[in-house]
């Protein structure tokens, strides 16, 4: 019984990531992301009052006669709060402290301060990263493919693996967009950090499926077998199952006790690499191979 | 199939003797961890320098001799192992240079400011009749009774500059007092002979002398000289440092980062326990569903954890919370050599193939595929390391090794192991074993 050919349904299959996708952009431009401290300057003062936490009315009152601009003061903890506002001179946060302190002692737990000059240069260099991971990992796949130009060139498996890898990043990119709108969630230099292992990780998925695909291709073409291309892909992709999932769960699992059980600092973190990480899995079955085998399709039609 | 069996139990052992080796030696704080600031607490400046004044051919001194006091300054303060470095900025360099100062432990960012911005003062005092040898204490604390003020100090100073002793060619600092400094020196020489003279550099004893009226200078004047062990690197910066007064480049504090202690532990045991539950849960998944190939993978996976370990402990790789995100990462991933193996070994035993031959064919076919996907992280760790602040740095380091040690894991730990158990799967238990899944 010749087993069941899934690109068949293509269209269908791209669905999921399709709507997805468009819901991250539409995410992304209506509420854009909120920067953290780290890469568009501010302070960020986290301070413990033990005697007792103030409101937030009564925090503002002291905060306002200052002049330090706009500080939004956010709860955490039991009897903390986070001040946040623009990058301040030493003295302006002793003063502000100072000030504080008319309202029950005032203990530091957690203060940076980043000035524009050093924000600006993390931004820029993230950014840097994150072009430049992109492309050496296209090169890698046209170079690592560059044998298989029988029926798809090598360096459309490049480009196909680029356009998931946009899908993929934009998933947890509009995820924290959403997500800064509703609990004004920060994206700093560590999302940065996750959205380039989400690059380097996700492919792999990708090139998983492509590496089958290849050598299918590869065992028909020594053993003269005549198979449609969309049935290679779709066999390929069926074999490949358990073990994108299974990798994928392995590593959804880890991540997921770093988010449940681990430090708060990387708990946004680990979030951003479970989206990822999921988007970048079923990205390769369900956007990927369509494309790959549409692409195909497309150059037959036009009689190549 | 007697040698292999011979490695894997050797294998073994080297694990458990290793896991115990990091565990013994963190209970006897015998070479601990090296904990980054967020994971323990401390304070992270950076300040900007102007080198507008120096000539560029001189700016590398002057760094270098700003390196220098500040150090002096932290260690006077008896901070324990902080950092104090000078680099350029610019996303890939070429900007303007900055001071960059670790403080671990130190968490009044106010204090800190205060250590590192204040003036090298220097200070001459005769050491007290009688008390020579009471200058410090049995802790080598410095004793500030044995000693007697001069009212000589560094605001009399009017220039230093290095010389060399006509005796014994040795490095030492010439040093040049306006007249109410020079009068106080020679009244020193006059009725003070055969005393010891300490001359004191922020707070710290830098050299004790004779007073001898009869010392000769190269520069001919009778000025002060400070001579005491230095080689001519030293008194040169020691020189350079007196002469500007200040500090050898003006530095402004740009911005601060500083832990407190509760929010650094919290960080640290939630770290670890993240990483403990986490490779529980994957353990009993990957035995669940993957049987004995998943159990060599946990046994694969324990002894990679320990290697990963020791590596941190012996490079020595400062853990900040990236970086146990990162090795949290990596465990997750070495898994994938593991279940790449177990799979490709699942469609061989489907063919026919009995255990061992479907061992190496399991290895051997699915090498392909962990090479890319492995070569795919070490781009991404290398350009993030290259890139990176300390924050990514730390990252990018303990993925990249991660994925090369889970490399090595997977290849020789696994194969060994299941080599060495060689199970017949011509019989339904055997072939249970090595498969996997539901209904597989």
């Amino acid at each position: 019984m010749k087993p069941m050919n899934i690109m068949q349904h293509k269209y269908t299959l791209m669905l999921v990531p399709g709507i997805v996708s468009l819901c991250a952009l539409i995410s992304l431009l209506v509420w854009g992301l909120k920067p953290g401290v780290d890469i568009a300057s501010g302070t960020n003062l986290q301070l413990a009052f033990p005697d007792g936490r103030p409101t937030v009315a009564q925090v503002e009152n002291v905060v306002s006669p200052l002049g330090l601009g706009e500080v939004r003061v956010q709860p955490t903890g039991t009897d903390s709060y986070i001040l946040r506002e623009r990058t301040l001179s030493n003295d302006e946060k002793n003063a502000l402290e100072n000030a504080l302190g008319t309202l029950g002692t005032v203990k530091e737990e957690n203060i940076s301060i980043a000035s524009p000059t050093i924000s600006h240069e993390i931004f820029q260099k993230g950014m840097l990263a994150l072009a430049l991971v992109s492309l050496c990992i296209v090169l890698f796949i046209a170079f690592a493919f560059r044998h298989v130009s029988k029926p798809v060139a090598s360096w459309k498996y490049g480009v196909i693996a680029i356009i998931t890898l946009v899908h993929d990043v934009l998933v947890p990119v509009g995820l924290f967009a959403f997500l800064g709108h509703v609990r004004g969630a920060e994206v700093d230099s560590l999302f940065i950090v996750a959205l380039l292992t989400i690059l380097g990780v996700s492919i792999n998925d990708t090139i998983v499926v492509f590496d089958r695909i290849r050598e299918n291709l590869k065992f028909n073409q020594d053993h003269h077998k005549k198979e449609p291309f969309d049935e290679v892909v779709s066999r390929s992709v069926m074999q490949t199952l358990a073990r994108s999932i299974n990798t994928s769960l392995a590593v959804v699992i880890v991540l997921f006790a770093l988010f449940a059980l681990g430090p708060v600092t990387t708990k946004d973190f680990a979030l951003t690499l479970i989206v990822g990480m999921i988007a970048g899995t079923y990205s390769s079955m369900l956007l990927a191979a369509p494309l790959l085998v549409i692409w195909e399709q497309k150059q037959k039609k036009d009689g190549k | 199939m007697l040698k292999v069996r011979i490695y894997a139990i050797l294998m073994l052992l080297l694990g458990v003797a290793v896991g115990w080796f990091v565990y013994a030696s963190q209970m006897h704080h015998w070479k601990p961890f090296k904990l980054g600031l967020d994971l323990s607490s401390g304070s992270h400046l950076i300040y900007q320098t102007d080198t507008s004044k120096i000539p560029p051919e001189g700016v590398a001194d002057a760094l270098g001799a700003l390196q220098g006091v500040i150090q002096r300054r932290v260690d006077a303060f008896g901070v324990s192992e902080p950092r104090v470095y000078t680099e350029q900025g610019g996303v890939v360099g070429g900007g303007a240079y900055r001071l960059v100062v670790d403080l671990p432990g130190v968490t009044d960012v106010n204090k800190a400011v205060s250590m590192i911005g204040q003036t090298p003062t220097l200070d001459f005092k005769l050491i007290k009749k009688g008390m020579e040898d009471k200058t410090t204490d049995d802790k080598d604390n410095l004793n500030p009774d044995a000693f007697e003020d001069t009212g000589l100090t560094g605001e009399l100073l009017t220039g230093a500059q290095v010389g060399f002793d006509q005796q014994t060619s040795r490095p030492e600092v010439l040093l040049k007092f306006n007249a109410q400094g020079q009068k106080i020196y020679n009244d020193i020489l006059n009725n003070d002979m055969d005393r010891s003279l300490a001359t004191f550099l922020d707070g710290q004893v830098i050299e004790v002398a004779h007073v001898n009226p009869d010392h000769q200078y190269a520069s001919g004047g009778s000025g002060g000289v400070i001579s005491g062990g230095m080689d001519a690197q030293q008194a040169k910066e020691l020189a350079t440092n007196l002469n500007l007064g200040a500090l050898p480049v003006p530095i402004t504090l740009d911005s601060t980062e500083s832990i407190g202690p509760t929010l650094g532990a919290q960080a640290l045991h939630a770290g670890i326990i993240a990483s403990i539950i986490g490779f529980l849960v994957l353990s009993l998944f990957l035995i669940l569903w993957y049987r004995l190939p998943g159990l060599v993978a946990v046994v694969a996976l324990s002894i990679y954890a320990t290697l990963m370990l020791v590596l941190f402990q012996f490079i020595p790789v400062v853990l900040t919370a990236a970086g146990i995100a990162g090795f949290v990462l990596s465990v997750g991933l070495a898994v994938d050599a593991n279940i790449l193996i177990a799979e490709r070994m699942k469609e061989e035993i489907n063919a026919g193939k009995n255990s061992a031959e479907a061992i190496r064919e399991g290895f051997t076919r699915a090498w392909g595929a962990i090479r890319d996907s492995n070569i795919a992280h070490i781009i991404a760790s290398i350009i993030l390391f290259w890139i990176g602040t300390d924050v990514i740095k730390g990252f990018a380091l303990v993925f990249g090794l991660g994925v090369l040690v889970s490399l090595f894991s997977a290849i020789t730990v696994s194969r060994t192991f299941l080599l060495a158990i060689g199970l017949n799967t011509h019989n339904r238990f055997g072939r249970f074993l090595m498969r996997s899944g539901l209904n597989s």
